[in-house]
């Protein structure tokens, strides 16, 4: 016999073989999957953020099934798919706020310099490695957009001048940018009109910091002051907004010499 | 007697000298991505084992009888050619038919593999274990024996490094060192240290 065409008729025999098998012990070992797993995986967004803090949508759906994680965990779904989940599983939702990302820096290339030129792979992680990074102020936004590749809605992107921007309608507060920054400057905080964010991560002395930029905290705490209900502190140079506290009266933005607090949902 | 203590050297060489990860350097994707905790390390081990012995019981006879029958050698009919795709093949449905049974009967251990079950079927261990039986020009019982070596021998290394590798979680190594690289130095020094073995097993038995 042709020794090709036996070649064939082994390998095709091996293979059938081994799908009748494998057929015969998927219907004698059969597992009934909950269907609630499939309805479940179908209401969620399918972005696979892992915002949940399961591996993907799919894994979601088994845990809220098999494990009773709460239904109000995916972010980019936000109430509309925490309902659905509920009414599939047959519970309440549950409150469930939205989340937005908000690129805590405002230094802006009017604003503040570069200490190099920097040539080489086009990514914040990269120019981050070589001396901290390019820009006058080691805790600022790079401005090489390594956020806008981990976007998965098209939610972020760099401005003209060098600071990445939220698209507020698009965002879904996922927290995938925030995972990339290397400067971690990206947090993600619930979504409210009036409440205030100071836009700066800078932790230098105030006199540095005014040398690298002309925008960033001082920390010269008259906003802390000014709050009536003890919501900013200042640490390190670096004031911060809780945002539990935060009634959203807006004082501390009116205080603000280097006028560095603003709020996400006027910007 | 003479054919145990052969069985018992192949045994012992594959476990301690020729192990298959610390001396071969194959199967090195679950060795380090499961051995981070002890009982996922032990399950895949076992796993591994199974599917070992199994493809070699499976894979021996096919090439010893159908691909290269006795006397075929060199011949047109001498079809060695064909023994990776086929016992990729082999080794593909052997591992659904294992993620099938596991998903029946032990849920439990079905759920602590994860994705490292079906990774056993691209494994290069199993593969490198049913061919190099069949290089080393093995019989039946001895590539049995060689492959469970080889499984026992996956298991010791996947254990004792899942030891060093707790050690390594606590430690603090420069930065850049962190994770996956400091990982992968401790992993040679895991395998340097087999090199002390060497000889160990002819001293013994003789063979």
């Amino acid at each position: 016999m042709n020794p090709i065409l036996l070649a064939i008729i082994i390998v095709t025999v091996i293979g059938l073989i081994g799908a009748v098998i494998l057929v015969a012990a998927s219907i004698v070992m059969y597992v009934p999957v909950d269907e609630r797993v499939e309805k479940i995986t179908e209401v969620l967004p399918g972005a696979n953020c892992g915002a949940c803090g399961c591996a993907g949508c799919a894994d979601y759906a088994k845990c809220v099934v098999e494990d009773g994680v709460p239904v109000n965990k995916c972010v980019p779904g936000g109430a509309a798919a925490a309902q659905a989940v509920a009414a599939i599983m047959g519970v309440e939702a549950g409150a469930s706020t939205p989340m937005k990302a908000v690129v805590r820096c405002s230094g802006t290339c009017d604003k503040t310099s570069k200490k190099y030129e920097f040539e080489g792979i086009h990514s914040c992680q990269s120019v981050k490695g070589l001396y901290g990074g390019d820009g006058a102020c080691a805790f600022g936004c790079l401005g090489y957009g390594d956020c806008v590749q981990a976007c998965a809605f098209d939610a972020i992107h760099v401005s003209d001048l060098g600071v990445a921007l939220v698209d507020r309608a698009k965002c879904t507060g996922c927290g995938a940018c925030a995972a990339v920054c290397p400067n971690t400057i990206i947090e993600i905080v619930p979504e409210h009109k009036r409440k205030p964010v100071i836009l700066c991560q800078n932790q230098d002395k105030g006199g540095q910091t005014r040398k690298v930029c002309t925008a960033g905290c001082i920390g010269c705490g008259k906003c802390a002051k000014a709050c009536p209900k003890g919501a900013i502190t200042v640490e390190n140079n670096l004031a911060h907004i809780d945002q539990s506290l935060c009634v959203g009266c807006q004082l501390c933005v009116k205080e603000c010499p280097v006028g560095v607090i603003h709020i996400p949902a006027q910007m | 007697m003479e054919l145990a203590l052969k069985l018992a050297s192949i045994f012992f060489t594959m476990i301690l000298v020729d192990n298959y990860v610390l001396a071969k350097f194959l199967g090195i994707c679950p060795f380090l991505g499961v051995s981070k905790k002890l009982d996922s390390a032990v399950g895949m081990s076992l796993a591994v084992t199974f599917v070992m012995v199994m493809a070699t019981a499976a894979t021996w006879p096919i090439y010893k009888f159908i691909l290269v029958p006795e006397g075929a050698e060199g011949t047109a009919r001498d079809l060695g050619y064909l023994q990776t795709i086929v016992f990729i093949l082999i080794i593909a449905i052997l591992v659904q038919l294992l993620e099938n049974i596991l998903k029946k009967y032990i849920p439990a251990l079905y759920k602590s593999l994860g994705v490292y079950l079906p990774l056993i079927t691209t494994n290069c261990t199993i593969l490198g274990v049913t061919i190099l039986n069949l290089d080393n020009n093995y019989s039946f019982i001895e590539s049995i024996v060689c492959s469970a070596g080889a499984g026992i021998g996956f298991l010791v290394a996947m254990v004792l490094f899942s030891g060093v590798r707790r050690k390594v979680e606590d430690a603090q190594p420069p930065k850049c060192f962190e994770g996956l690289p400091i990982t992968l130095v401790a992993a040679a020094m895991t395998s340097l240290s087999f090199m002390g073995f060497g000889g160990i097993v002819e001293a013994i038995f003789g063979v």
